[in-house]
């Protein structure tokens, strides 16, 4: 069947017009032998020059037959050949179908996805070839789809309308698009019913993929809310101290990380690197922590009791932290790469696919959670925080070192905004002004969830991921974003004390 | 030893209101700088530099704007994170009349703005209606900060936040607003914003008399707010806000409801902000959502802080240092000026609650209070002349009816 590239073809390929050129491209690839896919790899290369009645493909300066391969002195009249983006899009695909007979799984799968994007009935002698070959159920799959696509536009109605029903059964929003695309140019009425059929089944399914998607990075949003509010929660909802600095001991938990990951990987062997993470969860806690501790001895613990000096002193601790960052690491973003068990996602449905790195930080939220409610209810510690929190003056009384508790709180509090940057670092840029774009939203989950009330900021967290990724929806993330900082003004309007009141009586709010 | 029991006695450096003649004289010499820049020869020793005046007239802007922080937070204890917003309002309603003045001379010669036509919209939005007359702008320069403000602050207040919350949500309110002024849709020029401004009522913007005209408008304008925060401290009004300042609930026990007064305040400072803005932008030649941020709004707190608040020079003052600082250091030390300014807000709030006037006024007081040795000399002189040592009056405890209570806020 192979049968070796002739001048006259990489003629018509290399030069006329487009449409031709890609016809017979497509001709040419039905089949192709080594010499074909050289060329064409030449042509994909813009390698190749032509002039009147010859082309010549030219490697290191010198130019050759692509026939023979033999060497040829290159006219001073030649032309490069132009390849506008349709022109591109052929020639990809054209590799693509000559990488359907590679031996390696992976490639062939991955040419078996680009030739989906640009179906030609020209190449399903080649697709039914490696369909026969094809051992592997996935690959299989996806050939038979590359097959229905092609037979699409074929001139005969009964194959159309084949590939039609085929094409209903798999539920990706490319197929979608294909479908589309089809039915602007279809004339036949059972042909179009088939295919209206087909695009039908696929909404039907993909409607549940977005809703899922929606909810699932609503979910991950709100654990990441979730995450830089908790610490917040401790300093702000029980110590009240206005923390404006907390965003940037989130910064310092993901520069930790960072640096943890250069240790990895100068001092460690390669197969060690997938655990620098896990090991930079206490180095983030304790830098964070001991920044924090720091800050509360050296300049919070002269401002109790005055909350509007403690928020601007902590802004500038803020902008100092920030410059410090800057001069030991640079302005720019540095890079914190996924270890490679969280690379990669959980595919669920055609459009579904969950990263592992957003299913960590899930699970990682609730763990911390977990540990918190652990640490405050049902610690020595914790029932000391909450003492003194509730009743300094009883609690001095009782033997309880009020300042002490106040620093460690502190500390604590700082230490999970520590773990909040490690998790960020996992899925966003970690540079200088990481934590500004997180200082606003998180004060908004505590101030909602209700000060004092780690259920609160639980509710508060989720629900305000949830609702930004609905709205984000329909509406763009920054219309989303401000439509959630509106609707916390309203909602505090109603609800000054946030979801989760504590009941109580006092004329001072 | 002479026989009259005077011993020689420092004065006050100046009494009340002699600082204010002598703001009052410091303003006028601002507004003065244009005749030393035009008038004077550019040898001469009193000549001012093009650059110093730009300077001093953006930090007069500035100062306006520490005179409203001053006003909403010194006087009335309520610390406003959203000041930067209404900043920036009042510049981009003198932004939009000075794009639609750029007239056909944009880079695409066409009627719109040049962003409209880049971004291939064929009228003006509707918010872009009155921005042809001069008249219409000055009304929205006003109306739109004011009316934002009182929109936002009759919610606010009505619901009695207070304290932090408030100051949260005036970041909040002016993140989303930056948000919102990042977009193009929004038709206020998205991120670039507005720039390449060529004249003002026709005449051409970077001339030298019409940049002096606006810097002398800009110290009137400086002048007129300082003189009505004072009358209004000064009067029954001033003495509410003081009162809702110290103590809230007290002044509704006493009948008063603090909703109007707080929301009086409130409008005529974010109106005091939205006017600098829109003296700021044709000075500076730029206004972009970046004017919006929350660090911008935040550092006038800054400003009202180390100048020294519930003072009325104090704001002006801080502006001046730290803008001046600014200015200086961004150039000098570029990499420093954060930790400069963030040491600044520290030590601020942890060594000057009362700010540089605040300073001044306890070394005044130290000197004018007689030290220990002073006052045993007094009454061994009286007694040597027979006048009972109890008659040498004591001095009162000194300027203790002005001492700032905000600190508490």
């Amino acid at each position: 069947m192979a049968h070796a590239l002739t001048a006259d073809e990489a003629k018509a390929i290399a030069s006329g017009e487009s449409e031709a050129r890609i016809a017979a491209l497509n001709k040419a690839v039905a089949t192709a032998d080594e010499k074909t896919s050289a060329f064409i790899q030449a042509m994909s290369d813009d390698a190749v020059k032509f002039t009147a009645d010859k082309v010549f493909v030219i490697k290191d300066d010198k130019a050759f037959d692509p026939v023979t391969g033999a060497e040829q002195k290159l006219p001073d009249d030649a032309e490069d050949v132009v390849n506008n983006n349709m022109m591109r899009g052929a020639l990809d695909a054209a590799q693509a179908a000559l990488k359907l007979t590679s031996k390696d799984d992976a490639v062939r799968a991955e040419a078996a996805q680009a030739l989906f994007k640009e179906p030609d009935e020209s190449r399903l002698p080649l697709v039914e070839k490696a369909l026969a070959a094809e051992a592997n159920p996935k690959i299989k799959a996806q050939l038979e789809l590359v097959r229905a696509a092609s037979m699409l536009s074929s001139t005969d109605k009964d194959k159309r309308l084949a590939a039609a029903s085929d094409l209903g059964a798999s539920r990706s929003p490319e197929t979608k698009l294909l479908l589309n695309q089809r039915l602007a140019d279809e004339t036949e009425a059972d042909v179009k019913a088939a295919i209206a059929a087909s695009i039908r089944s696929i909404d039907g399914s993909l409607v549940w993929g977005d809703r899922i998607n929606a909810i699932f990075s609503g979910i991950s949003l709100g654990s990441v809310l979730l995450l830089a509010a908790l610490g917040l929660a401790i300093t702000y909802g029980l110590m009240g101290v206005i923390n404006m600095a907390h965003g940037e001991l989130m910064m310092i938990g993901a520069y930790a990380t960072y640096v943890m990951q250069g240790i990895f990987q100068r001092y460690f062997p390669e197969s060690a690197f997938g655990w620098y993470l896990v090991a930079a969860i206490p180095v983030a806690f304790l830098a964070s922590a001991l920044v924090g501790a720091v800050l509360e001895r050296g300049v919070i613990r002269f401002l109790y009791g005055r909350p509007l000096e403690t928020l601007l002193a902590t802004w500038g601790i803020s902008l100092m932290l920030q410059q410090l960052v800057r001069s030991l690491f640079g302005a720019q973003n540095v890079g914190v790469e996924n270890p490679s068990w969280m690379s990669g996602g959980l595919t669920m449905l055609s459009n579904v696919v969950l990263p592992w790195n957003r299913i960590c930080i899930i699970i990682f939220a609730g763990l911390v959670l977990l540990a918190m409610g652990w640490l405050i209810g049902r610690t020595r510690l914790g029932l000391f925080v909450r003492g003194v929190t509730q009743n300094r003056p009883i609690a001095s009384c009782m033997g309880v070192n009020t300042a002490r508790i106040d620093t460690y709180a502190f500390a604590l509090g700082s230490g999970i905004a520590g773990l909040a940057g490690c998790a960020l670092s996992q899925i966003g840029n970690v540079g200088p002004d990481l934590g500004q774009s997180y200082i606003v939203d998180s004060f908004m989950v505590v101030v909602m969830g209700g000060v004092g009330q780690l259920a609160g900021t639980v509710y508060a967290a989720m629900g305000l991921g949830i609702l930004n990724k609905f709205i984000e929806g329909w509406a763009g993330a920054v219309l989303a974003k401000i439509a959630v900082l509106v609707f916390i003004i309203i909602f505090i309007q109603k609800r000054p004390q946030g979801i989760f009141a504590m009941k109580g009586r006092s004329a001072e709010a | 030893m002479s026989k009259a029991a005077v011993l020689p006695s420092k004065g006050p450096l100046l009494s009340g209101k002699g600082w204010t003649v002598f703001f009052v004289a410091l303003i006028a010499v601002c507004a003065l700088a244009p005749v030393l820049n035009i008038m004077v020869p550019a040898g001469s020793a009193l000549h001012m530099s093009d650059y110093a005046v730009a300077l001093v007239g953006k930090i007069m802007c500035y100062a306006i704007c520490a005179l409203a922080m001053d006003l909403i937070w010194g006087y009335t204890g309520i610390l406003s994170l959203g000041h930067g917003m209404f900043f920036a309002l009042g510049g981009y309603m003198m932004g939009m009349y000075l794009m639609r003045q750029i007239g056909r001379d944009g880079n695409y010669k066409s009627d719109l703005p040049d962003f409209m036509v880049f971004l291939d919209w064929k009228t003006l939005p509707w918010h872009w209606t009155f921005s042809d007359s001069f008249i219409a702008t000055l009304v929205l320069i006003v109306a739109v900060p004011g009316l934002i403000a009182f929109v936002f602050g009759f919610f606010a207040f009505r619901s009695r936040i207070k304290g932090v919350y408030f100051s949260i949500i005036t970041q909040a309110m002016t993140f989303a607003a930056m948000l919102l002024f990042f977009r193009n849709e929004t038709g206020f020029g998205g991120n670039n914003g507005f720039t390449d401004f060529k004249r003002i009522l026709g005449i051409p913007i970077q001339t030298q008399e019409m940049r002096m005209t606006l810097f002398a408008l800009t110290g009137l304008t400086l002048l007129g707010f300082f003189l009505f925060s004072k009358w209004l401290i000064g009067s029954k009004f001033g003495r509410v806000l003081q009162a809702i300042r110290d103590a809230e609930t007290r002044v509704m026990f006493s009948g008063y409801n603090p909703l109007g007064y707080k929301l009086t305040i409130w409008v005529i400072s974010a109106i005091m902000c939205g006017v600098a803005g829109a003296l700021y932008v044709p000075q500076v030649g730029i206004i972009n959502p970046g004017e919006m941020s929350a660090a911008n709004s935040i550092e006038i707190a800054i400003w009202a802080a180390v100048g020294g608040r519930a003072t009325l020079i104090g704001p002006i003052i801080g502006a001046f240092i730290v803008n001046g600082a600014k200015s200086w250091l961004t150039v000098a030390y570029p990499e420093y000026w954060l930790y400069f300014l963030g040491a600044l807000f520290i030590a601020v709030t942890l060594f000057l609650p009362d700010g540089i006037v605040g300073l001044v006024r306890k070394w005044m007081a130290r000197a004018k209070a007689p030290s220990e040795g002073r006052r045993e000399a007094r009454r061994s002189m009286a007694v040597e002349q027979g006048v009972e040592p109890a008659a040498v009056a004591p001095t009162p405890p000194p300027l203790a009816g002005v001492e700032p209570k905000g600190a508490r806020a």
